[in-house]
């Protein structure tokens, strides 16, 4: 009896033991569990708040050099990578007849000069005809005035001295016109030679070459680029900032260059310039950066994320970003009431990249609020707060 | 009055319990496959609750994004965010792909979201929300990343800073936020292998690349190497305005496509997961229908073991109620045992599925309906043939 007694005992302990695990896996892991979250006290401390972006390595001043009319290049001089100085010639263009039509008319002008030279000779001879028929005609007429000689004779004398007067005259013209030939011919010869100085390609300023596009040999059409030169001293940071957190940026500011190819240590550097246009596309607003120290080896294009530092807040009220929440169209934080959720309406400011967010009002130091959960949170909700939800 | 079944019982309370046990996991097992239908459906709603939103905005004509492709130009919202009731509209991208951890390969969807837009993950177990607008990613906890880590996606390298739970797509993959503006570049630049070898191709393209037009194929290769579409645009109505409302006004006036959470959450139910849940569904219904069968036969060897000893009691002068008492009594003690165990054992052993396993309370109850009845079935089977039983019996053979 006594056995049948105790069984009885074990089996309602046992029956009760299930229930019981039933009951409390239900209210731990089951639909009944509240849901686990993790808090954290509001903080008061000093918030350094930056911008990020991602930019490209660029020169500010960057040139492309090429011929002003279409033609072939003929000689190249430098290569990717020299350093050339202001006035260098860079390359040649292929002069075709250039040089021949500048021979051609150096041989037009030496032979107007000699046209020139022998109007001259010209004139000479007219005058003196003119000398000698001046002469005879005052002669004939005053021999016809004494009534020696017939007055026709006398006229024809003084028509001789005209046409030889005239025939000067004509002489001189020439000489004139010999002498326009020449100075035209003069300016076309300029005009080749100028033509044929213009064909090689010269640096404008100090610069390195950053790539050279064209070999010997090759046809360019007017403008388009043989080489691209940077100006070394000249190089920086064209980054992209979102403009929702751009605002506020102004040159002079200081800020991080993490280069793609040294992502192990961060160059110190300052905004240069905000453009003044942004990216309607992309909604991004364009920083130029330039480093406080030059970087000792560049490659222009080359990824680089930026950092720019924003003017610190002393004695910040902050939170963890990630218990900034919207709740419909509401901002605001979560916290724990007798052990429900209850969402709590605050105003926030700058949010570090560091997650830590300024709470501008609605919040005192010390109040806590939650920070992580296991489930969505709703207004109610039953919580259980623990260390790691 | 004794109670002849907890007689029965404490008599042999071993072979009792084991068979309550056995029982048990059977119907813990009818009981998880349950919570794997629902948390299929489940999965597929808990992404959609999380990121709050109440419009989902599509290519017009489909049923985008997760059951067909979607594609809007990413400037799209400007034109919603203008219509009434519409208080907040984020741009996302949804791009399923593999990402490598360590030695092996995780098959994620990656979600382009702008920060402080809707979109954004709802909550955090770890870490902190993307603060920097390139490079830095949210993932489910499904992934196995940790807090700090870096993981390659397509070109670029991202930097874990938070983990979430329960953020997983339709098809149960755990989801990964990124920035919007990197995630447009990873739905489109493939590998730096494909971009050099399309630009190659264009290059060798005469049309394109002409001697007399200098800069067309850098023009051409640059416009065809940027993407400024996304996949749908997510919105969150104003307080009071109606999510169906805006929708149709959406549709009707920006000519594009708009669901409710509501209508979002049937596509995903009623299109992308059907065949799946429906193949569960049946094949629950099928162990629904096993399970039942064995709890009767259970019941019925019990009885048929006993025949010698009711046909005893039989002999005694026992009442037919008594007799019949008892065997209904022993069936639902074994069904109500069989159910809690049961119960907690798809409990424990939920967690570790792969796929999220919810057990609702509804079906619970539904089970533990479908349990009793099944035993009382069971035992009437039993009662009718100890009911036949010959008191004779208990002398003879």
């Amino acid at each position: 009896m006594a056995t049948t007694k105790r069984k009885r005992i074990l089996f309602i302990a046992g029956a009760l033991a299930l229930i019981a695990a039933l009951a409390t896996l239900a209210t731990t892991l089951g639909p009944f569990a509240p849901i686990r979250v993790s808090v954290a006290p509001v903080q008061t401390a000093p918030l350094n708040p930056s911008v990020f972006g991602v930019g490209t390595l660029e020169a500010r001043l960057s040139y492309a050099v090429g011929p002003t009319q279409a033609g072939r290049v003929a000689r190249v001089h430098v290569d990717h990578g020299d350093a050339v100085k202001a006035g260098q010639t860079l390359a040649e263009m292929d002069p075709v007849d250039l040089a021949e039509r500048l021979a051609a008319s150096g041989s037009a002008l030496e032979r107007a000069r000699q046209s020139a030279r022998a109007a001259e000779a010209q004139i000479r001879e007219a005058e003196s005809r003119h000398q000698v028929a001046l002469t005879n005609a005052n002669r004939y007429r005053e021999l016809a005035q004494k009534g020696f000689v017939s007055k026709e004779l006398a006229d024809n004398r003084r028509s001789e001295a005209n046409v030889t007067a005239a025939a000067a005259d004509a002489a001189r013209a020439s000489l004139a016109a010999a002498q326009g030939d020449a100075a035209r011919l003069d300016s076309e010869r300029g005009a080749a030679a100028k033509q044929l100085a213009n064909l090689k390609l010269v640096s404008p300023v100090d610069a390195i070459v950053v790539a050279r596009l064209a070999e010997p040999g090759t046809t360019v059409v007017a403008g388009q680029a043989v080489f691209r030169l940077v100006d070394p001293s000249s190089v920086w940071v064209r980054a992209r900032v979102d403009q929702a957190r751009a605002g506020g940026l102004a040159a002079g500011d200081a800020a991080e260059i993490v280069l793609r190819s040294a992502q192990g240590g961060a160059l110190p550097g300052r905004v240069a310039r905000v453009d003044i246009e942004s990216d309607a596309v992309t909604e991004e607003r364009i920083v130029n950066l330039e480093f406080t120290t030059r970087p000792p080896s560049f490659s222009i294009g080359e990824l680089a994320e930026v950092t720019i530092r924003r003017p610190a807040v002393a004695n910040a009220l902050v939170v963890p970003s990630a218990a900034v929440k919207m709740l419909g169209d509401r901002r605001g934080v979560w916290r724990v009431d007798a052990g429900r959720a209850r969402f709590h309406r605050v105003k926030i400011g700058l949010q570090t990249l560091e997650g830590q967010t300024h709470v501008l009002e609605g919040l005192a130091p010390g109040d806590e609020v939650i920070v992580y959960t296991r489930a969505q949170l709703s207004e109610g909700a039953r919580l259980r707060v623990v260390v790691q939800p | 009055m004794i109670n002849l079944a907890a007689r029965d019982v404490a008599h042999g309370f071993g072979r009792y319990l084991a068979t309550a046990v056995g029982l048990g996991l059977l119907i813990g097992v009818t009981l998880t496959m349950a919570g794997v239908y629902r948390g299929m459906s489940d999965d597929a709603r808990a992404f959609l609750r999380a990121t709050g939103t109440d419009v989902w905005v599509v290519q017009q004509h489909t049923l985008g994004p997760f059951a067909e492709a979607s594609t809007l130009h990413d400037d799209t919202w400007r034109a919603i965010r203008a219509l009434p009731g519409v208080s907040e509209v984020g741009n996302a991208t949804f791009l399923t792909t593999q990402v490598r951890h360590g030695e092996r390969w995780v098959r994620v969807m990656v979600l382009g979201f702008e920060p402080g837009r809707p979109g954004e993950p709802g909550y955090l177990v770890e870490g902190r929300p993307v603060a920097r607008s390139h490079y830095e990613a949210v993932a489910d906890v499904l992934t196995g990343f940790q807090v700090g880590e870096r993981v390659r996606i397509r070109r670029n390298e991202y930097t874990v800073v938070g983990l979430t739970r329960r953020m997983v797509n339709q098809a149960g993959d755990p989801m990964m936020f990124i920035p919007l503006r990197d995630a447009q570049e990873a739905q489109f630049l493939k590998d730096n292998e494909a971009i050099v070898n399309e630009r190659n191709r264009l290059a060798a393209n005469p049309r394109i690349n002409r001697p007399g037009v200098p800069g067309l194929l850098d023009t051409i290769s640059e416009a065809l190497t940027s993407n400024n579409n996304v996949n749908a645009v997510l919105v969150r109505v104003a307080p009071g305005a109606e999510p169906v409302e805006v929708a149709a006004n959406i549709k009707r006036w920006k000519h594009l496509q708009a669901f409710s959470t509501a209508e979002m959450e049937d596509i995903l139910v009623g299109t992308v997961i059907e065949r799946a849940a429906k193949q569960i569904g049946l094949f629950l219904l099928i162990l629904a229908f096993v399970s039942i069968a064995i709890v009767a036969f259970i019941i019925y060897t019990m009885t048929l073991g006993k025949l010698k000893e009711i046909a005893v009691l039989k002999l005694i002068g026992t009442r037919d109620r008594t007799i019949a008492a008892m065997i209904l009594q022993e069936a639902l003690g074994l069904g109500l045992i069989g159910f809690l165990i049961g119960r907690i054992a798809a409990t424990l052993w939920g967690p570790v599925f792969p796929r999220y396993v919810l057990l609702l309370v509804e079906d619970t109850a539904r089970g533990f309906v479908i349990t009793m009845l099944a035993c009382v079935l069971a035992s009437m089977v039993g009662i009718r043939m100890a009911l036949r039983v010959d008191p004779a019996e208990a002398i003879g053979g």
